[in-house]
């Protein structure tokens, strides 16, 4: 997942010209879009209606109904925790209830210094060695409060060294 | 020879620190001044294992189990090229671990043992021997081997896979599509994962099989965003079918054609479902379809459709190489063949049992999973996703069966086992059930987008003591009106769950009562 990178209508305009022949070209052009600048915004929904032949209200109605897109930048990481049941039976519910607190953000909000958005998953495939969160491309196993606190301290290592 | 290392590449290894092991056992290495090579393998399976390291040596494969980052430097001074096995870590020779002994692995053959995207591991180990005889076999040959094999789809619906693979072939059009199901959303599986992680050309090769099956010629595996590594293995396997030959429009010389492109979703669990799927993969909103017509007839873009999960494609080659007959050989009754199970949640010993059905659920999870994790007696175990019961301890003797799971009110679904020791409160996974109906529903029919919602109203009534009683034949309503109303299994199903809570049990979701 890329950050809140500049963009053009230009740039938006050749990522939809390099996909919109694919058959169902919606889905592929959403998440170039997403990966490119970190989420999808209001102006690239005209462009996509205009070049997929849609109306906006369909372009608008894909982007709401999928969990994954987003419409406002995110942080510089996106911690996603794992709330099915598998997980929950290794304690996830204590584990989000101490990301919620020690972030200081509740699901779907980024941090103030936007350093960190917080996000509930429904599955991270990691069953048998949970709980499990996900920041950015890496997942995480038997995340426990500690492991927790040190990978959230290492990403945020990472900001400093960045300045 | 360099002397091998093997390191996992799955999401599980690497969530516990695989690269990190690979990079330090590349140092030692370096610093030692040794003749070995580190191979990036796929995983055995054995994930309370993870990551599992093991070493080439003269009597086979040794392996070191749970290795740390901090722990590499020690396990080279103990010996471990030299296959040391009194180390605190060795489990010995790896082939020979209980775990792995007692399963009968036909679809995870070469989960573990090969590099995921070696052409030439897959092939040593009888890789794309079936594609190589469907190519010299005539459509209705391939479709009969498949009947014969008994295979059900492994998604969870368990239809037979041969009739739908004869609906597509029976259904004249000029364009048909193969749709493989790899949105594999339910809590408790990661089956799909591990043969997309971990032995890719297998999808591939049976995907190419069902083209050949019914006349298809492009094909589309739908993967779930949340699964970045499967991502990335799946599309650089492609890549390499397609340059040796494998995908393309000229398979291996036969003059037949078969494309494939990995589509990614976006975070919603109903798009598993085979319509919605579909309807997705069209770039639209994932809503349930009414059947008929059947994706089989009017499927992708309106076009015949054969829609399988990732572990019926997977069991394809095996059949087209061995024979319909060798995999029906296994299971009991209506199931056969081997069907692999998922031991997840609080277990000691979680990860992926390939076994013949028939099995009980109890020697599953105390046999192979040894117990909780955390010691604790077990309580309850959902099997079957976030849409299957949870079954107390009276019923942990029903064997791995769909008929027989069907006849106690359960599912068995794709596989997944969760497990939950006593300090589980069973009124709140109740509540979960329809909380997770609630954000995932598609919203297309009224018992699943508002019973839903009302569903975890009513249940937040029923535990803080208002009117329980009259609330609880309201909810034992509302159950029963999601079921026979609700236009998929989303809705369908979401009241199983509740209802197996509110019969085995009924203190924990109402003490006011």
């Amino acid at each position: 997942m890329t950050v809140g990178k500049e963009w053009t209508e230009q740039s938006i305009q050749r990522i939809i010209d390099g996909l919109e022949h694919k058959p169902g070209a919606m889905l592929p052009i959403l998440h170039a879009i997403q990966n490119e600048i970190g989420y999808i915004p209001e102006k690239a929904v005209a462009q996509i209606a205009e070049s997929l032949l849609q109306t906006r209200a369909e372009v608008h109605g894909v982007i709401s109904f999928y969990h994954h897109f987003r419409t406002t930048p995110p942080g510089k990481h996106t911690i996603e925790i794992c709330r099915a049941e598998a997980c929950q039976a290794m304690g996830c519910r204590s584990l989000e209830a101490h990301a919620k607190q020690s972030l200081g953000i509740d699901y779907h909000q980024t941090t103030a210094n936007r350093q960190f958005s917080l996000e509930p998953v429904y599955c991270l495939g990691n069953c048998a060695t949970g709980p499990s969160i996900r920041i950015d491309d890496d997942i995480h196993g038997r995340v426990s409060l500690d492991r927790f606190d040190e990978l959230v301290a290492s990403h945020q290592q990472d900001m400093k060294e960045v300045g | 020879m360099s002397q091998r290392i093997y390191i996992p590449c799955d999401t599980t290894a690497l969530s516990l620190g695989a690269d990190q092991i690979a990079e330090a056992v590349q140092q030692e290495i370096e610093q030692r001044d040794l003749d070995a090579t580190i191979v990036r393998n796929g995983s055995r399976g054995m994930l309370w294992l993870e990551p599992l390291v093991e070493v080439d040596t003269a009597q086979g494969r040794v392996g070191y189990g749970a290795v740390s980052a901090q722990q590499v430097s020690a396990l080279f001074d103990a010996g471990m090229l030299d296959g040391n096995q009194q180390h605190e870590s060795c489990i010995g020779l790896v082939e020979e671990h209980p775990f792995l002994k007692k399963q009968q692995r036909l679809t995870f053959a070469r989960s573990g043992i090969t590099d995921p995207i070696s052409i030439e591991d897959y092939i040593a180990l009888d890789g794309f021997n079936g594609l190589k005889n469907a190519i010299a076999m005539q459509p209705q040959n391939i479709v009969d081997e498949v009947k014969t094999s008994g295979l059900r789809g492994r998604g969870g619906a368990a239809f037979p896979t041969g009739i739908k693979w004869q609906t597509v072939l029976d259904t004249p059009s000029e364009q048909k599509y193969i749709v493989c199901n790899a949105d594999e959303g339910d809590s408790g599986t990661f089956a799909d994962r591990l043969v997309m992680e971990c032995d890719p050309f297998m999808l591939i090769e049976g995907m190419t099989i069902s083209g050949l099956a019914v006349h298809a010629t492009q094909g589309y595996i739908y993967l779930r965003s949340e699964y970045p590594v499967a991502h990335k293995l799946l599309n650089e396997a492609i890549e390499r079918a397609y340059k040796a030959g494998y995908l393309g429009e000229d398979i291996l010389g036969s003059g037949k054609r078969f494309d494939l492109e990995v589509r990614l979703g976006a975070g919603a669990y109903i798009c598993g479902e085979e319509t919605s799927l579909l309807d997705s993969l069209e770039g639209k909103r994932g809503l349930v379809r009414a059947k008929p017509p059947l994706p089989a007839i009017v499927g992708l873009f309106g076009q015949p459709t054969v829609v399988n999960n990732v572990l019926s494609f997977a069991a394809v080659p095996y059949i087209l190489d061995k024979g319909g007959q060798s995999y029906a050989d296994y299971g009991m009754g209506r199931s056969r063949g081997t069907l692999p199970l998922q031991l997840a949640g609080n277990v000691k010993q979680g990860g992926l049992v390939e076994l013949a059905f028939g099995i009980s659920l109890r020697e599953l999870m105390e046999d192979f999973g040894g117990g909780t994790l955390t010691g604790k007696p077990l309580k309850a175990v959902q099997v079957g996703g976030p849409l299957g019961a949870y079954l107390p301890a009276s019923q942990w003797d029903t064997p791995v069966d769909y008929e027989e799971f069907a006849a106690v009110g359960a599912v068995l679904g794709h596989g997944g086992v969760v497990m939950f020791d006593e300090t589980v409160d069973m009124g709140e996974q109740a509540r979960f059930s329809m909380e997770f109906c609630k954000v995932e529903s598609c919203g297309k029919c009224t018992p699943c987008r508002i019973g839903s919602t009302r569903g975890v109203e009513v249940i937040d009534r029923i535990r803080s003591g208002e009117n329980a009683n009259a609330n609880w034949v309201l909810l034992e309503d509302l159950c029963e009106t999601m079921i026979d109303g609700s236009l998929c299994a989303m809705g369908g199903m979401t009241p199983f769950p509740v209802q197996s809570v509110m019969k085995y049990f009924p203190e924990e979701l109402s003490a006011a009562r």
